[in-house]
């Protein structure tokens, strides 16, 4: 899918998630602030899907529940259709909740034991009024949409399948005919064989409803498939952007040449002939991340290639997200486009 | 280092590619409600000295517990018979006793968590020295020497003084490196991993396998590695085995699995895998889910779901027989028409009901 130029329906700006660190005790003092999220900004079109791929503890996910505005912003905007979510009341707020849905990862912990999965795909459309102008057809509808059987809808969760389970977030999360779907590592809990076809649905769907998705993941493999544009999130920031293509074929942060390289491909005579790039130690705490550029202590580049002159700049300046020749943003003193694949 | 710990005094390291382990008619069954849930159903292979044999297959389908089998690690419950030959002996004959000097020295077993593999109220220096006092009557001093010396080799930074840490102080790669550590503590013959690089991040994936391969290039091991990512495998494995509904379904050198499968399941797991390496194209899914092992119905396990599908697949269960070459094996009655097919021209990509998906966007429409 190539993204035609069209609308921005969501743009990000500067956010800021902190979560305060309080001292034991009665009084719990705030003695600091995980940064989960520092400054991040990016645009989503209509009909787009921009892919948030980072490791655990990255702020992928906070990110995108700052989006939803289901946890409040510590500072930034977030624009849908030119409206800032974080300053809305919570009724301008609820009208709007229509237009944006969620679909989380786990589908045995998402959706409610107790109810049978019809009554789980039409809650919303019950909180939302719209149930009792032919509600019942329009959730046969959907989970015939989805590749459910409408005849199974008196079942609960726990009778299906994992991928059959998050086939109903799905159809849950289409009942009210959202115009962005917030996919918050929807096939990661799922064998390979399950994933693809959940992933092809997401795929017909955006093609059918126009939809845009932001889909956030781990795995750059699924990101690659579904993705028109990829953002690389480390430690609370994006330190690179731009489409699929770009990313995959001339990847100029070192920490997404180290993550591509990391990936192994199932194909035995590539993936042993491949050139590795290895990120060294764990990731620093993001309660206090290291000065200047963020990645610099695991940085390969930064221990083998750079003088201690050139270090000196990554250690006191932190760099910033801007175009450097490389055909997209990268935040990188020293960003040099490689192929890797 | 005072005292040289002597590993192996009395015992001569074959040469590479002896048969280490053998494992022969394995079945395992666990009683429920419903009826026996028939885990493992006749499972053949043998490892050799040096190489990496690599198990692959979805949740349930048996990869785990046929490992677990050879260790002699399932709950009382479970029934298990056929053969596992190790050194000329049957373990599933051994006493308990004889079994315990096995494990750990002799056979080592990685697990996917490593917080669950380690105590966590003793020093991560004591619980490989422990390991290593276990099997060898050394004093505590040379026990702890050597388990710096592990340390240092699936590379830990500063070693000696990281011994003194617990495992709550350390990262979840570097909790591995130790679950590795004790692994290879007493100079194994056969390392068995199982998911060991699930629970963890994707670059320090990469930091892990390295250790393991260090691991078995010091160790000399044969090595054992359970995963359901096929990635890792591809880039690991000498010879790969899949596993369905707790059967080998095909058997072969990564090149022969990865290049021309033989089993429509192979073929249609390949087929949903995205490929980083290629642009975005169509996944070919495979349908339905696997069926439920208690009760299984006769004829092949994956029919319902095989768009290959006859009569014959519904009266007999295919066996393991050679296709491509003597060593590589696929059970389906049908492998031979797999030959050049890719997924796409076997299974259908179509998911949505399209119908249905058309309707609900003409709603939508203004």
């Amino acid at each position: 899918m190539t993204a035609v130029e069209t609308q921005t329906l969501l743009s990000v700006r500067n956010v800021v998630k902190h979560f305060p660190i309080r001292s034991k005790g009665l009084v719990r003092r705030q003695i600091g602030a995980v940064q989960a999220v520092s400054d991040v900004s990016f645009d989503l079109a209509e009909g787009e899907t921009l892919g948030l791929v980072g490791e655990s503890g990255c702020g992928k996910s906070t990110t995108a529940r700052v989006v939803l505005n289901l946890i409040p912003a510590t500072s930034g905007e977030v624009l849908y259709k030119g409206r800032d979510l974080t300053s809305l009341s919570r009724s301008d707020l609820r009208g709007l909740r229509r237009e944006l849905q969620i679909v989380f990862q786990d589908p045995y912990a998402s959706l409610d034991p107790r109810l049978p999965v019809n009554e789980i795909i039409a809650e919303p459309l019950r909180i939302h009024g719209l149930y009792s102008d032919g509600g019942r057809d329009k959730v046969r509808q959907l989970m015939q949409t989805v590749g459910l059987k409408p005849e199974h809808g008196n079942r609960y969760a726990h009778e299906f399948s994992g991928g059959q389970r998050q086939r109903i977030g799905i159809a849950r999360a289409l009942a009210l005919r959202p115009k962005l779907l917030v996919l918050d590592e929807p096939v990661s809990a799922l064998d390979v064989s399950i994933q693809a076809g959940v992933l092809n649905l997401l795929d017909e769907l955006q093609a059918e409803l126009g939809l845009s998705y932001l889909f956030v993941s781990h795995d750059l493999s699924v990101v690659r498939h579904i993705a028109d544009r990829i953002a690389v999130m480390y430690l609370g920031q994006i330190v690179e952007i731009g489409t699929a293509e770009q990313l995959f074929t001339a990847p100029a942060h070192p920490y997404t040449q180290a993550l591509i390289s990391a990936i192994p491909l199932p194909d035995p005579r590539k993936e042993r002939a491949r050139e590795r790039i290895t990120v060294v130690g764990d990731l620093p705490s993001p309660a206090n991340p290291p000065s200047g550029c963020r990645f610099r202590t695991r940085c390969p580049k930064f221990a083998n290639e750079l003088t201690t002159e050139q270090q000196s700049r990554c250690v006191e300046q932190p760099p910033e997200l801007t175009d450097r020749g490389d055909g997209h943003p990268v935040s990188c003193h020293y960003a040099e486009s490689r192929t890797l694949l | 280092m005072s005292e040289q710990i002597d590993l192996a005094p009395q015992r001569r390291k074959g040469t590479k590619g002896d048969v280490v382990l053998e494992v022969s008619g394995l079945d395992v069954s666990f009683p429920s409600g419903d009826g026996p849930v028939r885990a493992v159903r006749g499972v053949d292979y043998t490892l050799r000295r040096g190489e990496v044999l690599g198990i692959v297959g979805e949740s349930g389908s048996g990869k785990s517990v046929t490992s677990m089998a050879v260790m002699r690690l399932l709950p009382t419950t479970a029934r298990v018979s056929g053969e596992v030959r190790f050194d000329g002996r049957d373990l599933l004959g051994l006493s308990e006793t004889e079994m315990t000097r096995i494990r750990g020295s002799r056979i080592s077993m990685i697990f996917q968590d490593p917080m669950t593999s380690l105590n966590p109220v003793y020093t991560i220096g004591a619980q490989i020295a422990e390991a290593v006092r276990a099997h060898h009557d050394v004093s505590k001093q040379a026990a702890l020497d050597r388990a710096v010396e592990l340390l240092d080799k699936v590379r830990i930074p500063n070693a000696r003084d990281r011994a003194g840490s617990f495992p709550h102080e350390l990262s979840g790669g570097m909790r591995q490196r130790v679950v590795i550590a004790i692994a290879m503590a007493n100079d194994p013959d056969v390392i068995i991993a199982d998911e060991p690089t699930t629970a963890l991040d994707v670059t320090v994936q990469a930091q892990i396998m390295d250790a393991l391969s260090a691991a078995k290039e010091e160790t000399g091991a044969a090595m054992v590695l359970i995963t359901h990512d096929l990635g890792v495998i591809a880039g690991q494995a000498d010879r790969v085995m899949v596993m369905y509904a707790g059967k080998l379904v095909e058997v072969g050198s990564a090149e022969d699995v990865f290049y021309t499968p033989r089993m429509p399941y192979t073929l249609g797991l390949l087929g949903s895998l995205p490929r980083m390496d290629r642009p975005s194209e169509r996944l070919t899914p495979i349908p339905g889910s696997p069926p439920s092992v208690v009760n299984m119905p006769p004829g092949c396990p994956f029919g319902p779901r095989c768009p290959k599908h006859t009569a014959v697949c519904d009266e007999t269960e295919p066996e393991l027989r050679a296709t491509t070459g003597p060593d590589h094996l696929a059970a389906c009655h049908h492998a031979e028409t797999l030959a050049g097919a890719s997924a796409d021209d076997v299974f259908d990509t179509e998911v949505a009901d399209a119908q249905a998906l058309h309707q609900l966007a003409e709603e939508g429409r203004p």
